[in-house]
């Protein structure tokens, strides 16, 4: 009888593994890099207004890494945040005041990702398909809506979120982002909730047998999504002080990059909070370094492409080598 | 994609081969890869050269949408950049951005397409406003002759431009001479081909005697005039409004359009380029009243909002179009 140890033997190798390893590995290179390629990198303000270019996609970033974790995607995120914002300046434009315009807005996110949610658990239609069905809806009512006009006036604490900074130094949204990412790697890593998040990723079927209320959790998570992007859609309303229908266009795929870079497996079943922090401080800093240089958008998005091949495919890059050497 | 790609190379091998210059001038344009904006580059370059000691950053998003010019924008405060001068995708929307660039000590002015007036120190019109919608709605009448339907097909919703276009079209539209020409129909292309000549196929639906369209935009204007050519519409249709040579002279050859025009976007580029370096080097102000000499293209005025204008549009057709599209 042979004996099985507690742990497994320690080695060295096992850390190239580690998904967040590499991401944070790929994110000092990147520090390093910027900051010997142009003297305006390393400097306090640029990397504080850098923030202000991803806060709102990270805060959305964090609720859709839930929704995939448990084997969903939510296509729609960026309709909604145009729905919420066309809320948000149609409200104000009618004279509400500045906390019941805010609640309509939230609730207009929410009561969105609670249709998708809905329509995913009560006709057991996957959320790709849903989602991909309600962007375009979400989107074409406020191009409906709005038709050639837009919205340029918002409340002042609106646009005071949107552009400033607590104690002059930091943005309500990276603030906002930084504290609602504490939030979600305590519910996800450190409760129930979380761990049953991760076992309907894994096996929605296996989970719906011990008990857990699958459909509950999807739809509270889809509801949730909506919800987040509303907040986002209150923050970059009040950034640019504008609204028109293609508000936030494309976003959706961005912020579904954020989190499959920040190593959550796209299936479901597995994945980190901090791995997707890391992820979206790897783009932010990528993007900004880029612009530093004045590369073009379309050179960004090139090195997005090629950042999420390597750095996706780099653990099974290790894991073939190492079972070729056995 | 090419010209996209050699852009991409080329800004790379500029940035690290420019020279330390005494003051560095970024021209933001809507959207790279743009002919009008690209000839814009060039004129911008020749004044950097004509003035001297001046670096010319030539950049702008990959989507025209106003989010990703303001990362742009931001970049380029990042930077420390001397002077920005902006084509704007979106009035409000930049006005911020434009606000926090001035209050980090650059100089910002808009050209093309405005900004609103706390984003900016001075607005630069191509042309007069009151001009050119004059000007699109009189080629019109000699396209399609003074009888029968026309209609608008517009860049965004929201182009600070093209919408005074068209108010100062509807002024023109109301004389007595236009009675018999009926505007049916104003569609919005967003300054992308696709749609825009998508909108254009929907107009030939729409509207089965439309006889005419004006597009106030280089983008726009193509695809009309493609969508024409494509659907047997020639000489049924004629396209009018705002075009580069380059790209409208296979279409005034085909004859889908008849008569166009455009102010010259090299110098406008250059005119912009040689503002930014008059404001940010102290020597003027750019406030309302003052006149500033630009290089070849005179004294440009500034007027009421501190906005200014140019030069008249430049009219096309098949006399000229091909000794201007060797240009731009």
């Amino acid at each position: 009888m042979s004996i099985i140890p507690d742990k497994p033997p320690f080695k060295l190798l096992d850390i190239l593994y580690k998904k967040e390893f590499i991401l944070l590995i790929v994110l000092i290179s990147i520090l390093i890099i910027n900051s010997n390629l142009t003297p305006y990198f390393l400097d306090l303000y640029n990397l504080i207004d850098s923030t202000f270019l991803f806060s709102e996609k990270a805060i959305i970033a964090l609720t859709m890494t839930f929704v995939i974790i448990a084997r969903h995607i939510d296509l729609s995120v960026a309709s909604i945040i145009a729905v919420s914002s066309c809320v948000l300046g149609y409200t104000t434009s009618l004279g509400y005041d500045t906390w019941i315009v805010l609640l309509l807005t939230l609730f207009s996110g929410a009561l969105c990702g609670a249709f998708n949610g809905a329509i995913i658990t009560k006709f057991a239609i996957s959320s790709i398909i849903v989602t991909i069905g309600t962007m375009s809806l979400f989107r074409g009512l406020t191009y409906s809506f709005l038709e050639d006009s837009y919205y340029n006036k918002f409340p002042k604490l609106v646009t005071n979120l949107g552009s400033g900074y607590l104690f002059g130094y930091i943005p309500y949204a990276f603030l906002t982002f930084i504290l609602l990412a504490f939030v979600f790697a305590f519910i996800l890593h450190k409760t129930s909730v979380g761990k049953k998040i991760y076992s309907i990723g894994n096996n929605p079927d296996a989970a719906q047998y011990t008990g857990i209320a699958v459909d509950r959790y999807t739809f509270v998570l889809f509801t949730l999504n909506g919800l987040f992007s509303a907040i986002a859609a209150i923050f970059l309303s009040g950034r640019l002080s504008s609204v028109r229908p293609n508000i936030a266009f494309g976003w959706e795929l961005e912020i579904i990059t954020m989190v499959v870079l920040g190593g959550v497996y796209i299936y479901g079943g597995s994945g980190s909070i901090l791995g997707v922090v890391i992820s979206i401080f790897i783009l932010g800093m990528l993007s900004f370094g880029l612009g530093l240089l004045n590369i073009p958008g379309v050179g960004i998005i090139i090195f997005t492409g090629l950042l999420l091949i390597l750095s996706i495919g780099f653990p099974s890059f290790v894991r073939t080598l190492r079972r070729k050497n056995e | 994609m090419k010209k996209l790609f050699i852009a991409i190379i080329s800004t790379i091998l500029f940035t690290f081969t420019a020279n330390a210059a005494d003051m560095r001038i970024a021209l933001v344009v809507k959207g790279l890869g743009i002919g009008f904006f690209e000839a814009a580059a060039e004129g911008g370059q020749e004044a950097a050269n004509e003035i001297g000691g001046v670096e010319v950053i030539y950049t702008g998003p990959a989507t025209t949408t106003a989010e990703a010019q303001i990362e742009v924008i931001n970049s380029l405060i990042a930077q420390k950049v001397d002077a920005i001068a902006i084509s704007a995708n979106d009035r409000d929307a930049l006005a911020s951005i434009g606000k926090k660039a001035m209050e980090r000590g650059i100089t910002v002015i808009s050209w093309d397409s405005g900004i609103a007036e706390e984003g900016r120190v001075m607005n630069l019109d191509p042309s007069n406003t009151a001009l050119i919608g004059s000007s699109n709605i009189k080629w019109m009448k000699n396209s399609m002759g003074d009888e029968g339907e026309f209609a608008i097909l517009s860049a965004t919703s929201q182009a600070t431009n093209q919408n005074a276009w068209i108010e100062e079209m509807k002024k023109e539209f109301a004389k007595p001479e236009y009675s018999k020409m009926k505007w049916v129909d104003t569609v919005y292309g967003d300054d992308l081909f696709d749609k825009s000549y998508q909108e254009a196929l929907g107009l030939f639906k729409k509207h089965p005697n439309l006889k005419g369209i004006i597009s106030p935009t280089s983008v726009g204007i193509v695809a009309a005039a493609k969508a024409v050519e494509d659907q047997g519409l020639v000489g049924k249709v004629f396209v009018t409004g705002l075009g580069l040579p380059s790209e409208m002279k296979a279409h005034v050859k085909n004859g889908s359009a008849v008569q166009f025009g455009i102010w010259n976007p090299i110098d406008l580029g250059y005119a912009a380029v040689y503002l930014s370096y008059q404001i940010a080097s102290g020597a003027y102000s750019g406030q309302e009243g003052e006149c500033i000499p630009t290089g070849r293209m005179g004294e440009i005025c500034i007027g009421a909002g501190n906005n200014a204008a140019m030069a008249d549009p430049f009219v096309f057709d098949a006399s000229n179009i091909d000794k201007f599209a060797e240009i731009f």
